[in-house]
């Protein structure tokens, strides 16, 4: 479950994945048969550091009952609504602050202050403000996501060769033309990129709004699991995020090499 | 003689820079007739591209006048300097984007994508990304794509600089077979004395920067031109000529 590598899925053949995959593998194995080893033979309470069987019982027992599917699809809820309002509203300021000098001068302050607060800071406001809902979670999350794509967006939409704009004005194409013909292709890139950061960053959002108060998600479970000394449950919490941070990071990482496809092998 | 479809007066270009400005172009001015073959000569920087540019309407002059007979500008094809290809598309793709860009029929394009890839030699590649093109292979899809949606004003940067030679006089050929069979008007700058008085009507030669005219030079070898044509005295005599213009 928490053995997905971060590296490129759907290329290459069966000898690639297998040789890609087996360190992963091997190290996963090792590192658990460490834990155990310790867990065992250092005396330390399990409440403190829970072995990996405990963990792995805690694990069966919460997908049994179905509250580790419940908390984790809540989870998941925020996080991909997070990203979707966070990601629009990046890439459309961002392609306005690429296009207008005026626009980045006016604007870019604020961006720059903005990012001075830490959003940990700001989240129990936001819960004030909108409630312990999902929906204080999901704008945590945007806010969180906004900053690297915001970014990228302006990096890669002036990236766009000039000569490219020539070509398409000698032909006389639409502003729409341009857009969908040209700049969104030749940025794409460098927005992935952003959107790569933005997804790993959209977990630690939706779980910093649910630390401050919630009555669901992962981030719930994770407080139960600490005031109930029921450690094996955080790990389980824990490892369950890990392996959603890794998914998305692995779906944008399968989107870069599909979309990306022409450009140079490196 | 028709009138002029293109007539170009007194251009000046000052590019904006630290010291007063950078004068890129200097007074120029001269009319381009319907199917005429007009090459630009002169030395690097003397504003060739900057020419090119004002023509196509990429960029304004500071002073002076492009105006078209027709009032509108015409369909126009150019080749840049550099190929300029767009990375993500592959050879056909390349190719086909002047007539996207028109909204045609995608069979038709697609048809006359392949007609361009033959002319330019490069069956087998239609597939090929940029990246895996080598310069002169890259040149010749430019070359595809300014000559597929039938312009009728076409602006050429240097178009075959990256060639090999023996490429280059095919596409010489080339060229002046699809101008004379389609009737266009051609504005071609370059580097090569031979090659102007291989393609051109008329050979325009600028000065060293700010570029202004220095020679108008009409091309009176009869066509179509071979390659024995080089070895004539008056083909001597007019080269001559315009290496003294350009030095
Ligand atoms: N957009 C620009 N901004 C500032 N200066 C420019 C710009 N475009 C061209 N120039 C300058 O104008 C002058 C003429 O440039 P241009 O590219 O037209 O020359 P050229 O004759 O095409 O040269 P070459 O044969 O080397 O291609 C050069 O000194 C160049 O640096
Ligand atoms: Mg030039």
């Amino acid at each position: 479950m928490f053995c997905l590598p971060p590296s490129p899925f759907g290329r290459g053949n069966q000898k690639d994945m297998t040789k890609r995959f087996l360190p992963v593998f091997l190290s996963t194995l090792a590192f658990l048969f460490g834990w155990h080893v310790f867990t065992r033979y250092s005396g330390i309470p399990n409440f403190i550091l829970p072995s990996p069987l405990s963990v792995w019982a805690r694990f069966l027992k919460a997908i049994s009952d179905g509250s580790l599917q419940y908390h984790t699809w809540i989870t998941l809820t925020e996080i991909l609504l997070g990203l979707l309002a966070g990601v629009t509203f990046a890439t459309v300021l961002g392609y306005l602050l690429a296009k207008s000098r005026a626009l980045e001068k006016v604007l870019s302050p604020y961006l720059v202050a903005s990012q001075a607060i830490p959003v940990i800071a700001i989240a129990p406001l936001l819960v004030i403000w909108l409630g312990d809902g999902i929906l204080s979670k999901v704008v945590i999350c945007a806010l969180i996501v906004f900053f690297p794509v915001l970014v990228n967006t302006v990096v890669g939409v002036r990236a766009v060769p000039a000569a490219l704009y020539d070509l398409m004005r000698s032909l006389h194409a639409s502003r729409a033309q341009i857009l969908w013909k040209v700049e969104v292709p030749a940025s794409l890139p460098v927005f992935l990129g952003g959107l790569r950061i933005g997804a790993t960053l959209s977990v630690i959002g939706a779980i910093v709004g649910e630390l401050v108060d919630a009555e669901e998600g992962l981030g719930f479970l994770l407080q139960v699991g600490d005031f109930q000394y029921d450690t094996p449950m955080v790990f389980v919490a824990v490892f369950t995020l890990i392996a959603l941070a890794l998914a998305l990071y692995g779906f944008v990482r399968a989107l870069e090499v599909r979309l990306l496809k022409w450009q140079d092998k490196t | 003689m028709p009138p002029p479809i293109l007539t170009i007066r007194n251009l000046t270009t000052v590019f904006p820079d630290e010291n007063g400005g950078l004068r890129a172009l200097r007074d120029v001015s001269f009319d381009v007739h319907p199917r005429e073959f007009i090459c630009v000569l002169g030395p690097s920087g003397s504003g060739k591209t900057t020419l090119l540019r004002i023509v196509a309407g990429l960029l304004q002059p500071t002073s002076g006048q492009v105006t078209f007979a027709r009032k509108q500008q015409p369909r126009i094809g150019m080749v840049f300097q550099q190929a300029n290809l767009m990375p993500w598309r592959t050879v056909l793709q390349n190719i086909m984007l002047p007539l996207e860009i028109r909204g045609d029929g995608d069979h038709d394009a697609h048809k006359k994508a392949r007609e361009m890839i033959e002319l330019v030699g490069l069956q087998g590649f239609e597939n090929s990304l940029p990246r895996d093109l080598s310069g002169g292979m890259a040149q010749r899809v430019a070359i595809a794509r300014a000559l597929i949606h039938d312009p009728d004003l076409l602006l050429l940067d240097e178009p075959f600089g990256s060639l090999d030679a023996l490429t280059r006089e095919r596409m010489w050929t080339e060229l002046s077979r699809i101008w004379q069979a389609r009737q266009k008007t051609v504005l071609m700058v370059t580097h090569s004395i031979s090659e102007s008085l291989f393609l051109a009507d008329r050979v325009l030669v600028l000065t060293q920067r700010p570029g202004t005219i220095k020679m108008d030079l009409n091309v009176d070898l009869p066509r179509p031109r071979r390659d024995e044509m080089r070895y004539t005295a008056h083909f001597g005599k007019l080269a001559r000529k315009l290496k003294e213009a350009i030095e």
